[in-house]
Protein backbone atom coordinates (compact mmCIF):
# COMPACT_ATOMS: atom_id res chain seq x y z
CA UNK A 1 0.00 0.00 0.00
CA UNK A 2 1.47 3.66 -0.59
CA UNK A 3 2.22 5.48 1.97
CA UNK A 4 0.60 9.05 1.43
CA UNK A 5 1.64 10.71 4.72
CA UNK A 6 4.92 12.70 3.74
CA UNK A 7 7.39 11.03 5.88
CA UNK A 8 9.55 13.33 5.51
CA UNK A 9 7.96 15.90 7.24
CA UNK A 10 7.61 13.88 10.35
CA UNK A 11 10.21 14.53 13.40
CA UNK A 12 12.19 11.52 12.79
CA UNK A 13 12.01 8.78 10.77
CA UNK A 14 14.04 6.21 12.09
CA UNK A 15 12.11 4.28 14.47
CA UNK A 16 12.68 5.07 18.24
CA UNK A 17 12.06 1.23 19.47
CA UNK A 18 14.47 0.18 17.31
CA UNK A 19 17.46 2.59 18.04
CA UNK A 20 16.07 1.30 21.89
CA UNK A 21 17.07 -2.21 21.47
CA UNK A 22 20.54 -1.40 19.80
CA UNK A 23 21.89 1.05 22.64
CA UNK A 24 20.34 -1.11 25.08
CA UNK A 25 22.34 -4.20 24.08
CA UNK A 26 25.19 -1.92 25.73
CA UNK A 27 26.11 -3.75 28.56
CA UNK A 28 26.90 -1.10 30.61
CA UNK A 29 23.64 1.71 30.11
CA UNK A 30 20.57 1.05 32.07
CA UNK A 31 18.13 3.35 31.21
CA UNK A 32 17.80 5.95 28.88
CA UNK A 33 15.04 9.22 28.81
CA UNK A 34 12.82 9.93 26.43
CA UNK A 35 14.82 12.62 25.22
CA UNK A 36 18.45 11.32 24.94
CA UNK A 37 16.64 8.44 22.68
CA UNK A 38 14.84 10.84 20.20
CA UNK A 39 18.00 12.67 20.08
CA UNK A 40 20.35 9.65 19.29
CA UNK A 41 17.65 8.45 16.24
CA UNK A 42 17.76 11.82 15.08
CA UNK A 43 21.48 12.44 15.43
CA UNK A 44 21.79 8.84 13.28
CA UNK A 45 19.35 10.18 10.68
CA UNK A 46 21.84 13.41 10.52
CA UNK A 47 24.90 10.73 10.51
CA UNK A 48 23.14 8.73 7.48
CA UNK A 49 23.01 11.57 5.66
CA UNK A 50 26.46 13.01 6.20
CA UNK A 51 27.94 9.74 5.87
CA UNK A 52 26.39 9.51 2.23
CA UNK A 53 26.42 13.04 0.89
CA UNK A 54 30.54 13.04 1.91
CA UNK A 55 31.07 10.06 -0.03
CA UNK A 56 29.55 11.02 -2.78
CA UNK A 57 31.54 14.02 -3.22
CA UNK A 58 34.68 12.95 -2.11
CA UNK A 59 34.20 9.44 -3.99
CA UNK A 60 34.61 8.28 -7.69
CA UNK A 61 30.85 6.77 -8.02
CA UNK A 62 29.65 10.08 -8.86
CA UNK A 63 31.50 9.54 -12.27
CA UNK A 64 28.77 7.27 -12.60
CA UNK A 65 26.26 9.26 -11.01
CA UNK A 66 26.24 6.46 -8.36
CA UNK A 67 26.95 5.68 -4.62
CA UNK A 68 29.27 2.71 -4.43
CA UNK A 69 30.44 0.62 -1.58
CA UNK A 70 33.98 1.66 -2.63
CA UNK A 71 33.03 5.57 -1.89
CA UNK A 72 31.76 4.49 1.50
CA UNK A 73 35.06 2.37 2.08
CA UNK A 74 37.20 5.18 1.28
CA UNK A 75 35.62 7.86 3.32
CA UNK A 76 36.54 5.44 6.93
CA UNK A 77 40.10 5.16 5.50
CA UNK A 78 40.52 9.28 4.88
CA UNK A 79 38.49 11.18 6.98
CA UNK A 80 39.19 10.81 10.51
CA UNK A 81 35.85 11.66 11.90
CA UNK A 82 34.43 8.34 9.91
CA UNK A 83 37.38 6.44 11.12
CA UNK A 84 35.46 4.35 13.51
CA UNK A 85 33.94 2.97 10.48
CA UNK A 86 36.91 1.17 9.16
CA UNK A 87 36.66 -1.94 10.45
CA UNK A 88 33.18 -2.60 9.30
CA UNK A 89 33.89 -0.62 5.70
CA UNK A 90 37.18 -2.48 4.38
CA UNK A 91 38.72 -2.08 1.29
CA UNK A 92 37.44 -4.76 -1.28
CA UNK A 93 39.34 -6.40 -3.59
CA UNK A 94 37.34 -8.47 -6.83
CA UNK A 95 37.18 -12.81 -5.76
CA UNK A 96 38.62 -13.28 -9.93
CA UNK A 97 41.60 -10.61 -9.02
CA UNK A 98 42.55 -12.24 -5.37
CA UNK A 99 42.47 -15.68 -7.50
CA UNK A 100 44.44 -14.89 -10.49
CA UNK A 101 47.27 -13.34 -8.12
CA UNK A 102 47.13 -17.04 -5.86
CA UNK A 103 47.70 -18.23 -9.33
CA UNK A 104 50.58 -16.10 -10.62
CA UNK A 105 51.84 -16.84 -7.37
CA UNK A 106 51.83 -20.82 -7.33
CA UNK A 107 53.47 -20.16 -11.25
CA UNK A 108 56.02 -17.93 -10.34
CA UNK A 109 57.13 -21.19 -8.35
CA UNK A 110 56.77 -23.62 -10.06
CA UNK A 111 59.85 -24.46 -12.75
CA UNK A 112 59.06 -23.17 -16.28
CA UNK A 113 60.36 -25.04 -19.53
CA UNK A 114 59.49 -22.89 -22.42
CA UNK A 115 55.91 -23.15 -21.49
CA UNK A 116 54.30 -20.60 -23.44
CA UNK A 117 51.99 -19.18 -20.91
CA UNK A 118 54.90 -18.03 -19.53
CA UNK A 119 56.36 -15.82 -22.12
CA UNK A 120 52.89 -14.24 -22.43
CA UNK A 121 52.23 -11.05 -20.81
CA UNK A 122 49.70 -11.44 -17.66
CA UNK A 123 46.76 -9.19 -16.81
CA UNK A 124 47.58 -10.24 -12.93
CA UNK A 125 50.32 -7.54 -13.30
CA UNK A 126 48.11 -4.52 -12.82
CA UNK A 127 48.14 -3.28 -9.64
CA UNK A 128 44.28 -2.34 -9.15
CA UNK A 129 46.27 0.22 -6.32
CA UNK A 130 42.94 0.85 -4.13
CA UNK A 131 41.05 -2.17 -4.22
CA UNK A 132 43.94 -4.13 -2.49
CA UNK A 133 42.85 -4.50 0.87
CA UNK A 134 45.66 -3.50 3.63
CA UNK B 1 10.54 -12.18 6.96
CA UNK B 2 10.81 -13.62 10.66
CA UNK B 3 10.87 -10.56 13.01
CA UNK B 4 13.82 -10.68 15.70
CA UNK B 5 13.22 -8.34 18.45
CA UNK B 6 17.49 -8.71 18.83
CA UNK B 7 17.49 -7.48 15.43
CA UNK B 8 20.25 -4.79 15.94
CA UNK B 9 19.57 -3.42 12.19
CA UNK B 10 17.74 -0.43 11.25
CA UNK B 11 14.56 -0.53 8.24
CA UNK B 12 16.02 -0.47 4.79
CA UNK B 13 13.41 1.26 3.34
CA UNK B 14 14.09 3.96 5.82
CA UNK B 15 17.72 4.27 5.55
CA UNK B 16 17.22 4.28 1.73
CA UNK B 17 14.90 7.05 2.32
CA UNK B 18 17.37 9.30 4.29
CA UNK B 19 20.24 8.85 1.89
CA UNK B 20 18.15 9.87 -0.98
CA UNK B 21 17.20 12.93 0.88
CA UNK B 22 21.08 13.50 1.13
CA UNK B 23 22.04 13.29 -2.75
CA UNK B 24 21.38 14.93 -5.72
CA UNK B 25 18.11 13.47 -7.66
CA UNK B 26 18.42 10.39 -9.77
CA UNK B 27 21.92 9.44 -7.90
CA UNK B 28 21.86 5.56 -7.86
CA UNK B 29 22.84 3.78 -4.47
CA UNK B 30 23.70 0.16 -4.70
CA UNK B 31 22.43 -2.49 -2.66
CA UNK B 32 25.66 -2.90 -1.12
CA UNK B 33 26.30 0.61 -0.33
CA UNK B 34 23.31 1.14 1.62
CA UNK B 35 23.70 -2.04 3.10
CA UNK B 36 27.08 -1.26 4.95
CA UNK B 37 25.50 2.60 5.60
CA UNK B 38 22.96 0.74 7.52
CA UNK B 39 25.87 -0.85 9.15
CA UNK B 40 27.60 2.15 9.49
CA UNK B 41 24.43 3.90 11.48
CA UNK B 42 23.99 1.06 14.22
CA UNK B 43 27.47 1.23 14.90
CA UNK B 44 27.40 5.15 15.07
CA UNK B 45 24.36 4.20 18.00
CA UNK B 46 26.25 2.14 19.39
CA UNK B 47 29.65 4.58 19.48
CA UNK B 48 27.23 7.65 20.72
CA UNK B 49 25.57 5.28 23.23
CA UNK B 50 29.15 3.87 24.77
CA UNK B 51 30.31 8.14 24.87
CA UNK B 52 26.90 9.65 25.90
CA UNK B 53 27.08 7.17 29.05
CA UNK B 54 30.57 7.73 29.75
CA UNK B 55 29.22 11.55 30.28
CA UNK B 56 25.96 10.01 32.66
CA UNK B 57 28.64 8.13 34.57
CA UNK B 58 30.77 11.15 35.07
CA UNK B 59 27.57 12.97 36.55
CA UNK B 60 27.05 10.30 38.45
CA UNK B 61 23.22 9.30 36.97
CA UNK B 62 22.34 5.60 36.02
CA UNK B 63 19.92 7.63 33.18
CA UNK B 64 21.54 9.07 29.81
CA UNK B 65 20.10 12.30 29.32
CA UNK B 66 19.77 14.50 26.66
CA UNK B 67 22.99 16.42 27.48
CA UNK B 68 24.76 12.92 27.81
CA UNK B 69 23.80 12.66 24.16
CA UNK B 70 24.77 16.35 22.97
CA UNK B 71 28.04 16.07 24.99
CA UNK B 72 28.81 12.82 22.94
CA UNK B 73 28.02 14.24 19.37
CA UNK B 74 31.04 17.15 20.49
CA UNK B 75 32.87 14.62 21.59
CA UNK B 76 32.55 12.45 18.49
CA UNK B 77 33.54 15.54 16.32
CA UNK B 78 30.12 15.77 15.33
CA UNK B 79 29.53 19.46 16.39
CA UNK B 80 27.84 20.00 13.06
CA UNK B 81 25.04 18.08 14.47
CA UNK B 82 24.92 19.81 17.77
CA UNK B 83 22.55 22.82 16.79
CA UNK B 84 19.84 20.71 14.28
CA UNK B 85 19.31 18.37 17.23
CA UNK B 86 19.12 21.18 19.76
CA UNK B 87 15.88 22.85 17.52
CA UNK B 88 14.74 19.28 17.11
CA UNK B 89 14.77 18.12 20.71
CA UNK B 90 12.48 21.35 21.27
CA UNK B 91 10.05 20.69 19.21
CA UNK B 92 9.84 16.91 19.78
CA UNK B 93 9.36 18.20 23.77
CA UNK B 94 6.68 20.65 22.57
CA UNK B 95 5.05 17.38 21.00
CA UNK B 96 5.09 15.26 23.84
CA UNK B 97 3.82 17.74 25.95
CA UNK B 98 1.19 18.22 23.48
CA UNK B 99 0.50 14.24 23.78
CA UNK B 100 0.17 14.04 27.51
CA UNK B 101 -2.35 16.89 27.45
CA UNK B 102 -4.30 15.27 25.43
CA UNK B 103 -4.15 12.24 27.11
CA UNK B 104 -4.88 13.93 30.33
CA UNK B 105 -8.10 15.50 28.77
CA UNK B 106 -9.30 11.61 27.39
CA UNK B 107 -8.84 10.36 31.10
CA UNK B 108 -10.44 12.69 32.79
CA UNK B 109 -13.54 11.86 30.85
CA UNK B 110 -12.93 7.73 31.18
CA UNK B 111 -13.97 5.87 34.15
CA UNK B 112 -11.62 5.45 36.83
CA UNK B 113 -11.06 1.51 36.25
CA UNK B 114 -10.35 2.88 32.60
CA UNK B 115 -8.17 5.72 34.10
CA UNK B 116 -5.37 3.20 35.57
CA UNK B 117 -5.16 1.09 32.46
CA UNK B 118 -4.51 3.80 29.75
CA UNK B 119 -1.87 5.27 32.39
CA UNK B 120 -0.39 1.60 32.01
CA UNK B 121 -0.38 1.53 28.56
CA UNK B 122 0.66 5.37 28.20
CA UNK B 123 4.39 4.38 27.91
CA UNK B 124 3.61 1.19 25.63
CA UNK B 125 2.09 3.87 22.96
CA UNK B 126 4.62 4.93 20.68
CA UNK B 127 7.40 1.77 20.87
CA UNK B 128 3.75 0.19 19.43
CA UNK B 129 3.07 3.16 17.08
CA UNK B 130 6.77 2.98 16.48
CA UNK B 131 6.83 -0.80 15.54
CA UNK B 132 3.73 -0.86 13.73
CA UNK B 133 5.38 1.73 11.01
CA UNK B 134 8.99 -0.77 11.44
CA UNK B 135 6.67 -3.69 9.75
CA UNK B 136 4.75 -1.08 7.30
CA UNK B 137 8.85 -0.41 6.23
CA UNK B 138 9.99 -4.08 5.82
CA UNK B 139 7.00 -5.08 3.68
CA UNK B 140 8.21 -2.44 1.18
CA UNK B 141 9.94 -4.43 -1.52
CA UNK B 142 13.51 -3.39 -2.02
CA UNK B 143 14.98 -2.58 -5.08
Amino acid sequence: AARLSGAENRLVSLPLSRIRVIMKSSPEVSSINQDALFLTAKATELFVQYLAAYSYKHGRGKEKNALTYSDLSHTAEECETFQFLADILPKKILASKYLKMLEKEKRDGEVGEGDEEDEEEEDEDETVGEDVGS
Amino acid sequence: MAERPEDLNLPNAVITRIIKEALPDGVNVSKEARSAISRAASVFVLYATSCANNFAVKGKRKTLNASDVLSAMEEMEFQRFVGPLKESLEVYRRDQKGKKEARKDKDKKADSEEQDKSREEENDDDDERMEEEEQNDEEEVDN
